[in-house]
């Protein structure tokens, strides 16, 4: 599994995930910041990503939304904070509005991206911080996991329902 | 280690789910504390039937049983640590999967 470690940490809400790779790290660099690579991994094949825009540089915007199996469409976008040409970026998370407008009342995950070159190709180490447990059952409930589409729309009211 | 115990976590919590007793059971008790012979009484099951999907729901973590006199009270556990460990193993899902198919796209030559 190109997965090496995945280290949650429930107390300061984050996640941080390395991915080794046996190929040099342009490529690697490339597979994350080409948008059309990006939409081919960033969601799951049930909800596949489509990004209508991507701006890499600070201040610039991506803008993405998932798809689901019928037709459903959840929006979201980048906002980069930092941009180091082939070493990293940092961006912001966010949701959007049906409407494709930035949902404020929600706020992002603060995404930091780094990459290096390793002895075997190359290797991304990805820190998601999560700015609250809301947040994170919102990312889950629309991550539309694989196989477990039944339980998840159901989870989806559960929390839903803990929200209101 | 914490990943193989984020998988069982995340195996229990959707089995957990996965059955539409213990969602009504788990959406009920988010609302307030029930007693087990309260949730009994609305479904068309035994008593042990009941009890039995409390305990799968316990095992999961997303209801905890508090005694009450003679009855134990079922009430969902949202508590804070909780939450969190079980939303962000199920992140940790998502990032695989999307690993997966990242791996794939690198193992494409390049044009």
């Amino acid at each position: 599994m190109p997965i090496t470690s995945v280290i949650p940490d429930a107390e300061t809400l984050t996640l941080t995930v390395v991915g080794d790779y046996a190929v040099p790290v342009e490529r690697l660099w490339a597979a994350w910041t080409d948008p059309r690579q990006l939409e081919r991994f960033w969601g799951p094949p049930t909800w596949p990503a489509t990004f209508t825009a991507f701006d890499l540089k600070v201040g610039g915007k991506a803008e993405y939304h998932m798809t689901g199996p019928e037709g459903q469409k959840s929006g979201g976008y980048w906002r980069f904070t930092e941009v180091h040409p082939g070493r990293g970026f940092t961006f912001v998370d966010g949701f959007c509005q049906p409407d494709g407008t930035p949902n404020d009342d929600l706020p992002g995950t603060i995404m930091e991206m780094e990459f290096e070159s390793t002895p075997g190709g190359s290797r991304y180490v990805a820190v998601s911080r999560f700015p609250s447990i809301e947040a994170m059952e919102q990312l889950v409930a629309m991550g539309m996991i694989e196989g477990l589409k039944a339980a998840q729309a159901q989870l989806d009211g559960v929390l839903g329902l803990e929200a209101a | 280690m914490v990943v193989r115990m984020a998988d069982d976590e995340l195996d229990r919590l959707f089995r957990a789910l996965a059955d539409a007793t213990r969602r009504d059971i788990v959406r009920r008790t988010l609302v307030g504390s029930v007693s087990v012979s309260g949730l009994a009484a609305d479904y068309a099951m035994s008593f042990a039937a009941v009890q039995k999907h409390v305990a799968v729901l316990e095992s999961a973590g997303l209801v905890s049983k508090i005694p009450s006199g003679r009855e134990r009270l079922v009430r969902a556990e949202p508590e804070q640590l909780a939450r969190a460990r079980r939303a962000l193993a199920e992140l940790e899902a998502i990032w695989r999967q999307r690993d997966i198919q990242l791996d794939a796209i690198l193992a494409e030559p390049e044009e």
